[in-house]
C-alpha cells in the first residue's frame, strides 16, 4: 500500500470518527456516560501523548506532568473568568488582581505558553540530571508548584486554596475532540521532523547522539518545553471538563495515572497512548463500574463486589501489563491502515500457503 | 534562649518525625544501593503496616498484634520483591521503576477497597503514647523513644552489615552485581533479605509515626515515603548513616518551618532541598562518587 493511500485512508477514518462522535451526541442524552467518557479520554489522550513525547520518544523519565497541567489549568481559569463573575469567585481577595478576561482559545494557548515557560525555567537545572534522579526532581517540582499555587499571599491571582470557577466550559464532545486532535497532530509532526529524530537518537543512546552532533541540552529542553506546552493545554481542557479548579487535585497520583496509561499504550506509540487512555477512562468510569456494586444472582451474593473493587481489579490488570506485556498494547509501533493491510495480507498468504501444502 | 523555648515543641516534633523518616529512609537507601531502584512502593508498605495494626488489634490484644504487624509487613516486602521486581531483573531500569509505581498504585487501591475509603484510627500503644513534659513543652513519650530506638536500630544494622556474612554479601552485591554473582553469592536471597530488613524498619517506623498521627488513609504513606527518599538522597544514597542524618535534618527543618507559620511550604521545602542537593552535590553528604563508563 502506498504512502498516499495510507494517508487518505487514515484521514477518512479520522473524519468517520468525528462524524460518529457527532452522531452519538445527537442520539444520546447529553448526560450519558459514553459522552463523559469520550470528553475525559480525549483530554487524557492529549496529556498521555505529551508525556509519551518526553518519556517514550526522548527517554527523559519525567514525573512532572501533573504540575504542568496545574499551571495550565490555573492560567486558563485565571484569564478566562468573566469580569462580572470575578467578584464572587475571588470573594476573599476583593475580586482579585486581574480585571480582564480573554477568549477561550487565547486562554488555552496562554495555558500552554505559561506551562512551557515554567518548563524552560525548571529545565535549566533539572535536565542536567539523569534517569531516576530526573524523575524524582520533576516530581518534586510538581509538588513545589502545587504549594506555590495554594499560597494565600498569591491569592489575588490564584485564589489561594479556594476553588476557581465560573470560567467558560464546553458542552459538546466535539470541542475537546478537535482541540486534542489538533494538538496531537502537531506533536506527531514534531515527532516526524528532524527534531523528533534527534529526540529518538537521544533516547536510544545519549553518547552516540552527542557524537553525531546533536546538541543534547538544546533538544532535551525543547522536548521538555513542547511536552509541557501540551500538558498545559491539557490542564486547561481538564479544568473546562471539571468546571472548577483546585490545586489539591493535581497530585502526583495524577502523574502516575497518566504514566500508567502511557505504559499500557506502549512507550513510544502515539496511537497506543490514545487507545490506552480511551480504554483506561472507559474501564474506570464505565465498563468496570459493575464491580463496585453489590450484585445478587438469584439469592446468591457475588463475593468481593463492593465499592472500590473496580480499582483493585484495575491495578491488577496494570501490574499484569507491566510485568508480562512490557510493551503495552502497541509497543513502539503505530496503528496505520497500511500496517493492518500488510498484516492481513501476510495472514492470508500464510493461509494460502497452508492450503497449497495440504493440496500437495 | 527565648527562640529555643518558643520553638521547643517544634524541635521535639522534628526530632521525632525525623527518626521515623530515618527508619523509612534506610529501606530506600538499601534497596537503591543494591538494585539502583527507587522503590516507590516503600511508602505504601509503611501505610499497610499501620492498616494491619488497625485490623489485627480489632480482634487481638496489642502484645500479639504488634508482632503480627511486623511479620506481615516483612512478608509483604518479600512478596513485593518476588512478584514485581524479580521478574524484571534484566529489564531496563525504567521498567522496574514503572513496576514500582504500579505496586504503589495496587497497594493504595487495595487499602482503599479494604477500608472502604474511611480513615482508620490506629490504636494508641500504651507507654509510648503517654504525655510527658520536657522543659516548657508537653509531648508524647514517643518523641523521646523514637530517636533512641532509631539510633539503636541503626547501630545494630551497621553491625549486621559490617560484621556478618549476609552483611558482607550485601556490600558485595551493592558494589558489583555481576562479580558477586560470579563469586557464588545468591543475589536473589541477598535482595530478599534487603527488602525484608527495609520492611521491618518501615513497620517499626509506622508504629511510631501513627502514634503521633493516629488516622491512616490509603495515601498516608505517599508523603512520608517521598520525604524519606529525599532524606536518603540528601544523606548520599546507599549510605545508611547518611540517610539517618538526612532524615533528622529534614524532620527538624520541616517542623521549624511549620513553627514559623509557613505550613503550606513545609512539603515544598523538602523538595527544594532535594533539587538543591541534586544540583550542588548529587552524591549527597556521604555518598560515594560513581563514574559512568561509556
Amino acid at each position: 500500500m502506498s504512502k498516499k493511500t495510507n494517508t487518505i485512508i487514515s484521514a477518512v477514518l479520522l473524519l468517520a470518527l468525528c462524524a460518529f462522535v457527532f452522531l452519538l451526541e445527537q442520539i444520546l442524552p447529553s448526560t450519558h456516560i459514553a459522552l463523559t467518557v469520550l470528553k475525559k479520554s480525549c483530554i487524557y489522550a492529549l496529556v498521555a501523548v505529551s508525556m509519551n513525547l518526553l518519556n517514550g520518544f526522548t527517554g527523559l523519565f519525567s514525573l512532572g506532568q501533573a504540575g504542568f497541567m496545574l499551571i495550565g489549568a490555573y492560567t486558563y481559569g485565571v484569564l478566562t473568568i468573566p469580569v462580572e463573575a470575578r467578584a464572587s469567585v475571588y470573594q476573599y481577595y476583593d475580586g482579585g488582581l486581574i480585571q480582564f478576561s480573554v477568549p477561550v482559545i487565547v486562554g488555552l494557548l496562554a495555558a500552554g505558553v505559561v506551562a512551557a515557560i515554567f518548563a524552560w525555567l525548571i529545565g535549566l537545572p533539572v535536565l542536567r540530571l539523569k534517569s531516576d534522579y530526573l524523575a524524582i526532581a520533576t516530581l518534586g517540582f510538581a509538588e513545589i508548584i502545587r504549594a506555590i499555587f495554594q499560597w494565600d499571599k498569591l491569592g489575588v491571582i490564584t485564589n489561594g486554596s479556594n476553588l476557581l470557577r465560573k470560567f467558560p466550559t464546553f458542552n459538546s464532545v466535539l470541542f475537546p475532540l478537535i482541540v486534542c486532535g489538533i494538538c496531537i497532530a502537531v506533536m506527531v509532526l514534531v515527532i516526524h521532523s528532524s527534531y523528533g529524530r534527534a529526540f529518538r537518537a537521544i533516547r536510544d543512546d545519549e553518547v552516540a547522539a552527542e557524537a553525531m552532533g546533536i546538541n543534547l541540552a538544546k533538544h532535551k529542553r525543547m522536548s521538555f518545553c513542547i511536552s509541557s506546552f501540551f500538558a498545559g493545554i491539557g490542564g486547561g481542557l481538564l479544568a473546562m471538563y471539571q468546571t472548577s479548579i483546585q490545586a489539591s487535585t493535581f497530585k502526583s497520583a495524577m502523574t502516575y495515572e497518566i504514566l500508567l496509561i502511557v505504559v499500557i499504550g506502549g512507550l513510544g506509540s502515539v496511537t497506543g497512548s490514545c487507545l490506552a487512555s480511551f480504554l483506561y477512562i472507559a474501564c474506570s468510569e464505565w465498563w468496570l463500574r459493575f464491580l463496585d456494586t453489590e450484585t445478587y444472582i438469584g439469592s446468591f451474593k457475588v463475593p468481593l463486589l463492593r465499592s472500590g473493587f473496580r480499582k483493585v481489579v484495575f491495578a491488577v490488570i496494570v501490574m499484569i501489563v507491566v510485568l508480562f506485556y512490557r510493551k503495552g498494547i502497541m509497543g513502539d509501533k503505530e496503528f496505520s491502515p497500511a500496517r493492518v493491510y500488510n498484516w492481513w495480507k501476510k495472514k492470508r498468504g500464510q493461509k494460502d500457503a497452508g492450503k497449497e501444502e495440504a493440496a500437495k | 534562649m527565648d527562640f529555643i523555648n518558643r520553638n521547643l515543641p517544634y524541635l521535639l516534633a522534628g526530632i521525632s518525625v525525623g527518626g521515623q523518616y530515618a527508619l523509612i529512609a534506610i529501606g530506600y537507601t538499601m534497596v537503591y544501593g543494591i538494585l539502583r531502584l527507587i522503590n516507590f512502593a516503600h511508602g505504601d508498605i509503611f501505610m499497610v503496616a499501620a492498616l494491619v495494626l488497625v485490623y489485627a488489634s480489632a480482634s487481638l490484644p496489642l502484645y500479639l498484634s504488634i508482632p503480627l504487624t511486623i511479620v506481615a509487613t516483612v512478608a509483604l516486602g518479600f512478596l513485593v520483591e518476588r512478584v514485581a521486581y524479580k521478574p524484571l531483573r534484566s529489564a531496563p531500569r525504567m521498567s522496574v521503576m514503572i513496576s514500582a509505581i504500579g505496586v504503589s498504585y495496587l497497594l493504595q487501591n487495595l487499602a482503599l477497597y479494604v477500608t472502604g475509603g474511611l480513615a482508620q484510627v490506629v490504636p494508641s500503644i500504651p507507654v509510648i503514647s503517654d504525655t510527658i513534659k520536657i522543659g516548657s513543652a508537653t509531648t508524647k513519650v514517643v518523641t523521646v523513644v523514637t530517636p533512641i530506638l532509631t539510633i539503636v536500630l541503626v547501630v545494630v544494622l551497621m553491625q549486621l552489615i559490617n560484621h556478618t556474612k549476609i552483611g558482607m554479601a550485601m556490600r558485595a552485591v551493592a558494589d558489583d552485581f555481576e562479580t558477586s554473582r560470579l563469586m557464588g553469592i545468591k543475589i536473589n536471597s541477598v535482595i530478599s533479605t534487603t527488602f525484608m530488613i527495609g520492611s521491618f524498619l518501615a513497620a517499626i517506623g509506622a508504629l511510631l509515626y501513627f502514634t503521633n498521627y493516629p488516622s491512616v488513609v490509603p495515601t498516608s504513606g505517599a508523603m512520608p515515603g517521598l520525604k524519606a527518599f529525599v532524606a536518603a538522597v540528601f544523606g548520599g544514597i546507599g549510605s545508611i548513616p547518611g540517610a539517618v542524618i538526612g532524615a533528622f535534618i529534614i524532620g527538624i527543618c520541616e517542623n521549624i518551618i511549620k513553627g514559623l507559620g509557613w505550613t503550606t511550604f513545609s512539603d515544598a521545602f523538602t523538595f527544594a532541598l532535594l533539587i538543591v542537593v541534586l544540583l550542588v552535590k548529587p552524591t549527597g553528604l556521604f555518598g560515594e562518587k560513581a563514574t559512568d563508563k561509556v
